[in-house]
């Protein structure tokens, strides 16, 4: 499978239906099932029955970029009529009888949904391994984590089982698995994609996004995903835009002549693996060939952003899971003795340890006494964060560094230290906090032959810059062209 | 030594939207269960809410009705637990910062006026509901819920601790219900819990701090309020002269017991942990959007009170009047069909009104909408006792033979009078034939009302009246009667 542009114009072309296409991405994602466990449900029927009609318009002349283009949705995303677990045995067996809205808006630009992938509980992780249906694994190294929580997206587009997938970020979910992965991933601007049909876990953080192989597929994705929803009160309204605008701009010499980039004294030095911040560097100097100029910038607060997030996002999440009661869907305990146990047991059997944890701390964070000095705390810091992001990028367009302090680990390696793992999403985060648009891109590979991701960053709405950006530096680069041994076409 | 009452209440008023407060379902009460709970209402995974600017609206309208400064940013906050009728497991409210602050409300008691101030007024949604019983036998041992009524929009008005008495709390609760009515923004149902109040009650001797309270919940009708307090503070009374403490609770009022037990005490009380929604921006109702809600006021039942009383009612036939929306409403559109709307006729209309056909309501126990008598229809019987071809005792058979529907059309009072020959007789001959008729035939009364026996002569006027089947102008008659026997 090749990139969403070039099967796209494939398409058109007639060079190849979606009937075809969507056998090949079938056959790959069951054949890879096996060694990634990217998938949790599978829908081979209504992906050939959707093909069969994006041929049909397609044969009529009304296809569109995206028709006929095989993805997935992360499992978190309400598909009608084929069952969304969020990961969880709390919705082993739920079918949404809705879409979300971006899984409309996709279904009407024609693409072809293969099935839902794995990820982390509820969304809640970084490493995919909090999964009730087990860990996805890592095409480059199944014996590693893919990330997550979108796990399963980021190791789909990595192994070419798909040309593209939805994600979503609510600290770096789409972000860290997309550079775990070596994959393109991007996060839009909050408000940008509607929230209505994701399975709230922090909802003034959760984002959802998209994953491409290059940043024209995620341009693509994203023109169809964003857009005003009136069912969800945070979605803005906004000018339609074309994201892929800039891409199509001739080839220069210097095509970033003029930009910007900023580099956060803050995200260099300790934490970040030597690796990484050689490939960072490399990155960096291919930037400047391209004609952009680095300065540094200041983040002075942005160093709080982890314990920010972990005080806002497990509140929200906590308030957010309460409707996993068993009392209208999903799992109810089989034995109980009132209606205390019900709930007691019910959710000690349908949550995993991770997801438990952190209803426990956003539980604590907001009890009487408490929410002063956590949760209005944690609120005011944000601001402070977004305060620095607000005044760095008035000295330039985009701030770039690492999107992790290191590649991918081994499954189980983090297993005992949520801590650790938790500040896996130390670079990620703050574009949550603050509502920017961030994206990863793959930008070197570690001497274990583990890709390193570059994070781009940019102010509200600068979205098509930042593709731009990625986009000019992938075509001088083919660190995301490169296919995991084993998955070669 | 005296003790003091002191009361304050909660009053959760369902506004009267078509649909819910976040999501499009209808509110329309009696609906067979689950039937009007939408995706947003279950809380299935993955919706979200959006307002109700209809909502937004009423709580306005409350708000400039009484006074009270409408905050140009409100927040909403989610209440976390754990109940089966709540499906999101937390019920979104405005805590920290309510569409409304302030304001006051006053009215009558039969000693003088009462100025209670609130505290605020908030907007929320409602729960749904749990079933013990009814269900299907099948089903076996199991409780249901109906989620019919989940998000309903509730404004919640609080009362500061100002109310020194039963009587003056249930006072209070009739005029806020008749405020709310009033102005549209509840119906106030009563009996299908669309005007639920909540009584903070605590004793103290006078001039001491407040003592500690007790929340008496969900009284859903105005004797339960009053009950409920009455039965509360005896409680407490007797607590604290025993040598108690009161302890600080939530209790549940029995009717059929006449009596208030412990639902939990402060110790359990459940922490909420509050916090803002985040699904839900800020509410920012801006200067426009309170100036089009003013513009679209009612007056309000005070002014109108003052403008009836100017027009020439009694001040007390005004407040009766006022009492209710629709009974003012029927009253106006009764002077408004009468020929003439001087003072003299407004009096009559309002003795109508308030008497005859607010009798005949409260004895079929009819809603003023589905009145069988409509405005125009007792003008026009009005016209008749003006004009007097109705004696007022003729006028009342008229009047019931219209609520029986025995006539319709803006006429009907006068097909019945036609059809009943009841044409009051006012020709003075024709009374004058009949007066000399009975002083002739009874030859003792007339002695009797000669010695001086004034009783005798009500006796004649009943003779004569009887001779005419009734129709005999009375006035005339007492007049002619007295007369003809003066000679």
């Amino acid at each position: 499978m090749t990139t969403i542009g070039a099967l796209s114009a494939a398409l058109r072309a007639r060079k190849v239906s979606s009937v075809e296409l969507t056998r090949e991405a079938l056959s790959r994602v069951k054949s890879a099932q096996r060694t990634l466990n990217a998938f949790i449900t599978i829908d081979e029927q209504g992906a050939l029955d959707a093909a069969r009609a994006a041929d049909a318009a397609l044969a009529r002349g009304d296809g569109g970029a995206l028709t006929g283009i095989p993805i997935a949705h992360k499992d978190v995303l309400m598909t009608a009529g084929l069952r969304t677990t969020c990961a969880s045995r709390m919705l082993e067996r739920f079918v949404a009888p809705y879409d979300a809205h971006v899984v409309a808006r996709l279904r009407e630009a024609g693409t072809v949904l293969v099935g839902k992938t794995n990820m982390d509980e509820f969304a809640m992780g970084s490493s995919n391994e909090n999964s009730f249906f087990g860990p996805a694994c890592n095409p480059w190294n199944p014996a590693c984590v893919p990330g997550g929580s979108s796990g399963g997206s980021a190791a789909a587009v990595a192994a070419r089982l798909l040309p593209g997938s939805t994600g979503t970020d609510t600290g770096g979910s789409i972000r860290q698995p997309a550079a775990l992965s070596g994959v393109s991933g991007l996060k839009p601007t909050y408000g940008v994609c509607s929230r209505y049909g994701l399975v709230a876990f922090a909802s003034s953080l959760d984002t959802p996004g998209a994953f491409a192989q290059d940043a024209e597929g995620c341009a693509l994705l994203l023109d169809a995903m964003a857009g005003h929803d009136d069912r969800d009160s945070t979605s803005l309204d906004r000018p339609r835009e074309d994201y892929a605008r800039e891409l199509r701009a001739p080839s220069r010499a210097k095509p970033l002549a003029g930009l910007r980039v900023g580099l956060p004294r803050e995200y260099s030095g300790e934490g970040v693996a030597a690796e990484v911040a050689a490939a960072v560097d490399a990155a960096l100097t291919q930037l400047r060939a391209l004609g952009a100029t680095t300065v540094a910038v200041d983040l002075p607060r942005v160093k709080h952003s982890v314990p920010v997030y972990y005080v806002i996002a497990p509140a929200e999440a906590s308030s957010n899971l309460s409707r996993f009661d068993g009392v209208r869907y999903g799992h109810r305990a089989e034995r109980y003795a009132d209606l205390a146990d019900m709930y007691c047991r019910t959710r000690a059997e349908g949550f995993g340890a991770e997801v438990k944890r952190r209803i426990l701390v956003g539980t604590y964070v907001l009890s009487h006494g408490y929410y002063d000095a956590y949760y209005l705390k944690a609120q005011q810091v944000r601001r402070l964060i977004a305060q620095d992001f607000a005044r760095a990028l008035a000295q330039c367009d985009v701030i770039v560094g690492p999107t992790t302090p290191t590649a991918a680990f081994a499954i189980g390696a983090n297993a005992d230290d949520p801590v650790q793992m938790y500040l896996n999403d130390i670079f990620t985060i703050a574009a949550n906090l603050t509502g920017m648009p961030a994206m990863s891109i793959p930008c070197g590979f570690t001497s274990d032959a583990l890709p390193i991701g570059l994070q781009i960053q940019g102010n509200y709405f600068d979205e098509a810059r930042l593709l731009n950006v990625a986009h000019r530096y992938q075509q001088a680069t083919d660190w995301h062209l490169r296919v995991p041994p084993g998955f070669e076409a | 030594m005296t003790w003091e009452i002191v009361i304050g209440i909660e009053t959760h008023t369902q506004l009267s939207t078509a649909s819910k407060i976040f999501s499009g379902a209808s509110t329309a009460f009696g609906s067979a269960p689950n039937t009007q709970a939408s995706a947003v209402d279950i809380a299935l995974p993955g919706v979200l809410p959006v307002l109700n600017r209809a909502a937004v609206d009423r709580a306005i309208r409350f708000g400039l009705a009484v006074g009270g400064t409408i905050n140009r940013r409100s927040v909403f906050a989610r209440k976390n637990y754990f109940y089966p009728d709540l499906p999101k497991g937390y019920q979104v409210s405005q805590y920290e910062r309510p569409i409304v602050r302030g304001g006051t409300l006053t009215f009558a008691m039969d000693d003088g006026e009462r100025t209670v101030r609130l505290t605020r007024a908030h907007l929320e949604e409602d729960a749904g509901k749990s079933l013990h019983e009814g269900l299907p036998p099948a089903l076996g041992d199991v409780s249901g819920i109906d989620l019919n009524r989940a998000g309903t929009p509730l404004l919640e008005i609080v009362s500061e601790p100002d109310l020194r008495s039963a009587a003056e709390a249930v006072a209070y609760a009739k005029s806020l219900h008749a405020l709310v009515t009033w102005i549209g923004v509840c119906d106030g149902n009563l009996q299908q819990g669309n005007f639920r109040c909540d009584a903070n009650v605590s004793v103290r001797h006078p001039g001491e701090p407040l003592g500690t309270r007790c929340e008496i919940k969900n009284l859903n009708s105005f004797r339960f309020l009053a009950q409920a307090i009455e039965f509360e503070a005896r409680r407490q009374i007797d607590v604290v002269e025993d040598g108690g403490t009161v302890v600080q609770q939530t209790r549940l009022f029995d009717a059929d017991r006449n009596e208030t037990r412990p639902m939990r005490s402060k110790e359990d009380a459940q922490d909420y942990r509050y916090f803002p929604d985040p699904d839900l921006p800020p509410l920012d109702v801006d200067d426009a959007w309170i100036e089009r809600v003013r513009a679209a006021m009612p007056e309000l039942p005070a002014a109108m009170r003052t403008r009836l009383a100017a027009d020439g009612i009694s001040v007390y036939d005004a407040a009766q009047l006022t009492m209710s929306r629709a009974l003012v409403d029927y009253y106006e559109a009764v002077c408004k069909a009468l020929p003439a709307t001087d003072s003299t006729a407004r009096k009559l209309a309002a003795n109508w009104v308030l008497g005859e056909f607010s009798a005949a309501r409260n004895r079929d126990d009819i809603e003023i909408a589905s009145s069988p008598v409509a405005p125009a229809q007792l003008a026009a019987l009005l016209r008749r006792i003006a004009d007097r071809t109705l004696s007022g005792k003729m006028a009342k058979d008229v009047f019931d033979a219209l609520w029986r529907g025995e006539a319709t059309g803006d006429a009907a009072a006068d097909a019945i009078i036609e059809r009943r020959g009841l044409r009051q007789i006012s020709d003075t001959a024709a009374i004058e034939a009949l007066v000399r008729q009975v002083i002739a035939g009874n030859p003792t009364i007339v002695a009797e009302f000669r010695a001086g026996r004034e009783k005798a002569f009500n006796s004649l006027v009943g003779q004569v009246m009887k001779a005419s089947k009734g129709k005999a102008n009375p006035a005339q008659v007492n007049a002619l009667l007295r007369r003809e026997l003066g000679r």
